[in-house]
């Protein structure tokens, strides 16, 4: 009787993560989804804990260890979770993420004792799968998180690290398949080198990966823990993580496709591509560069220019996330539309390090939802614009990305500023962007220069722009 | 073959979950706007912490005389708890901004 009311909840459980899921892909429904699935979620657990059952017949028991443990892991998560700053987000998801592969991964540590000498071939190979990708899954997270958190800021590139890769990953299935036929003798040590493999391996897929697209690899290693937690619910015959882990699984991987059409770049390419890594081309824009000279503007011109000006184009890039300018930059708009410039702001879709993150930043500091302008929308506004005002972005503006069939960054979709009446750009340095190239439209004779630290520069701007 | 084929066989309700599960994922994401790419993605992420269920099965069932499991499953139940409840709190954290709009 009560095994099939968990069976009942488990299938409400299910219900409820597609329709979240559906829910979050809508901005007006988003946060209610959010919470409908975490509602499924809470149900699946307390169900589990209160009205599982073994095959022997046994309950669950233990309780202490499970109770003490979600007591700290929700203790943890919770408040590392409300601390994160904005900026941090991309990180703060990697890490989820990677504590999920590392639960599905020891789950399979547990469990293939039970099944090493059984001669259930198949149900081993489930408990491997979930094993293998989960522990790719954690020490990759583990790694995207590091390079993020600019812990990594070198791209760490073995020569021949293709090579490395697939021998690494042949020997793991070899292993697999050796343990799996019983040529191994049943015997456990195989298992843990499996394992330890499987998190080399981990290590050395996201490694090579560039910092910019680290965005994409921790939404394929997002769908990754959901295989696993697949494989897992595969074992239990557990229906709420088989649909939850195969949901997560094929909405992740098209994600992780939608984010890579973003950069016109397929998965194939940002896995095996290595960004930047092409070699000589993957180098700096070219030779000669260094003795362009770029022109520079102050703040009172710049002020000035901007009051007499019929409409202002600001694009944020991840500069502007990292000086927490966001703020600023939302007091500069207020001032500008006062005095009756139209102020939009355009949002490429790889803006700061994870597809739609500079949305979040910006709402954060209360921009108007509909200021934010997508790409496709706003190009055709910049020939009519009088000033567009980049701030901390770099690649997204790069007219190599059109022009250049020997930029890295070639075919990605950009935001065409260099089409505007005047160009003010703001950095930091003429240091080159996240990825590494340099930017000829710095050199345009209609764009200015404005150097500093965003915060800083912005805030004169805008006490330059109340005095006037 | 045989063993494939029974095993097939007696796990075809979970093979349907899957197939149909897989499109079911694409369908429901498939149109989504950019903006809500990363709440999106975090979203997911803590979906998948169902895999804590499978960590409380281990822990319930695990023998309290052998340790090494009882540790391993209490660092998965603590693990897959933190994926659960950062995932949810991160990602309602990002659309409780989406919300100001005036």
């Amino acid at each position: 009787m009560e095994a099939y009311l968990l069976e009942i909840f488990y299938l409400i459980s299910s219900v409820l993560f597609v329709i979240g899921l559906k829910m979050l892909s809508s901005p007006e429904t988003a946060r209610k989804g959010n919470l409908i699935a975490a509602g499924g979620m809470t149900l699946a657990i307390f169900a589990t804990i209160f009205m599982h059952v073994d095959n022997d017949g046994h309950r669950i028991g233990n309780f202490m260890w499970i109770f003490s443990g979600m007591a700290i892991g929700t203790a943890l998560g919770w408040m590392s979770a409300k601390r994160v700053q904005m900026t941090a987000m991309p990180q703060m998801v990697s890490i989820f993420n990677g504590m999920g592969g590392a639960c599905a991964a020891l789950i399979g540590l547990i469990e293939f004792p039970h099944y090493i000498h059984s001669g259930e071939t198949l149900t081993l190979a489930t408990i491997f799968g979930g094993l293998i990708i989960g522990s790719v899954s954690f020490a990759g997270s583990m790694v995207a998180f590091a390079k993020l958190n600019g812990n990594m800021k070198k791209d760490i590139r073995l020569p021949n690290y293709n090579t490395i890769n697939n021998v690494v990953l042949v020997a793991i299935l070899i292993l697999t398949g050796f343990i799996l036929t019983g040529m191994s003798g049943g015997s456990e040590i195989w298992v843990y080198i499996l394992f330890i493999s499987a998190l080399f391996y981990g290590v050395l897929f996201v490694i090579p990966i560039g910092g910019a697209d680290m965005p994409v690899v921790i939404s394929l290693l997002n769908s990754f823990t959901g295989l696993a937690a697949a494989f897992a619910g595969f074992l239990y015959g557990n229906m709420a993580m088989l649909t939850g882990g195969i949901l997560v699984g094929s909405a992740g991987t098209i994600l992780t496709v939608i984010m890579c059409n973003a950069m016109n770049r397929s998965l194939f390419n940002v896995i095996f591509g290595a960004f930047g890594s092409g070699g000589a081309t993957g180098t700096a824009g070219g030779p000669g560069n260094s003795d362009k000279s770029v022109k520079e503007i102050s703040v009172s011109d710049l002020a000035i220019l901007m009051n007499y000006s019929k409409k202002v184009i600001i694009v944020p890039g991840y500069g502007l996330a990292v000086a927490q300018a966001q703020h600023v930059i939302h007091e500069i708009e207020t001032l500008l539309e006062s005095k009756g410039v139209d102020v939009k702001y355009a949002i490429h879709p790889v803006a700061g390090r994870m597809p739609g993150h500079m949305n979040v930043l910006l709402a954060e500091s209360n921009v108007d939802y509909s200021k934010l302008v997508e790409m496709e929308e706003i190009n055709s506004e910049f020939a009519t614009t009088d000033v567009v005002l980049v701030v901390g972005a770099n690649d997204v503006v790069n007219p190599a990305a059109k022009n250049n069939p020997n930029s890295p960054i070639f075919g990605m979709p950009i935001l065409e500023v260099e089409n505007a009446r005047h160009i003010i750009i703001n950095k930091r340095s003429m240091n080159a962007g996240y990825a590494g190239i340099d930017n000829e439209l710095f050199y345009d004779a209609k764009t200015s220069m404005w150097f500093g630290d965003s915060k800083k520069v912005l805030t004169a701007l805008a006490s330059e722009l109340k005095a006037n | 073959m045989e063993q494939l084929l029974s095993f097939a066989g007696e796990n075809i309700n979970m093979i349907y979950i899957v197939i149909l599960s897989v499109f079911v994922g694409i369908e429901v994401i498939s149109n989504v706007p950019s903006i809500l790419h990363t709440p999106l993605m975090s979203g997911a992420n803590a979906i998948h912490g169902v895999v804590i269920v499978g960590a409380i099965i281990v822990m319930g069932h695990a023998d309290p005389e052998n340790f090494i499991a009882l540790i391993l499953g209490f660092i998965a139940v603590i693990l897959g708890t933190l994926n659960v409840v950062g995932g949810f709190v991160v990602t309602d954290r990002m659309l409780e901004m989406f919300k100001k709009k005036k």
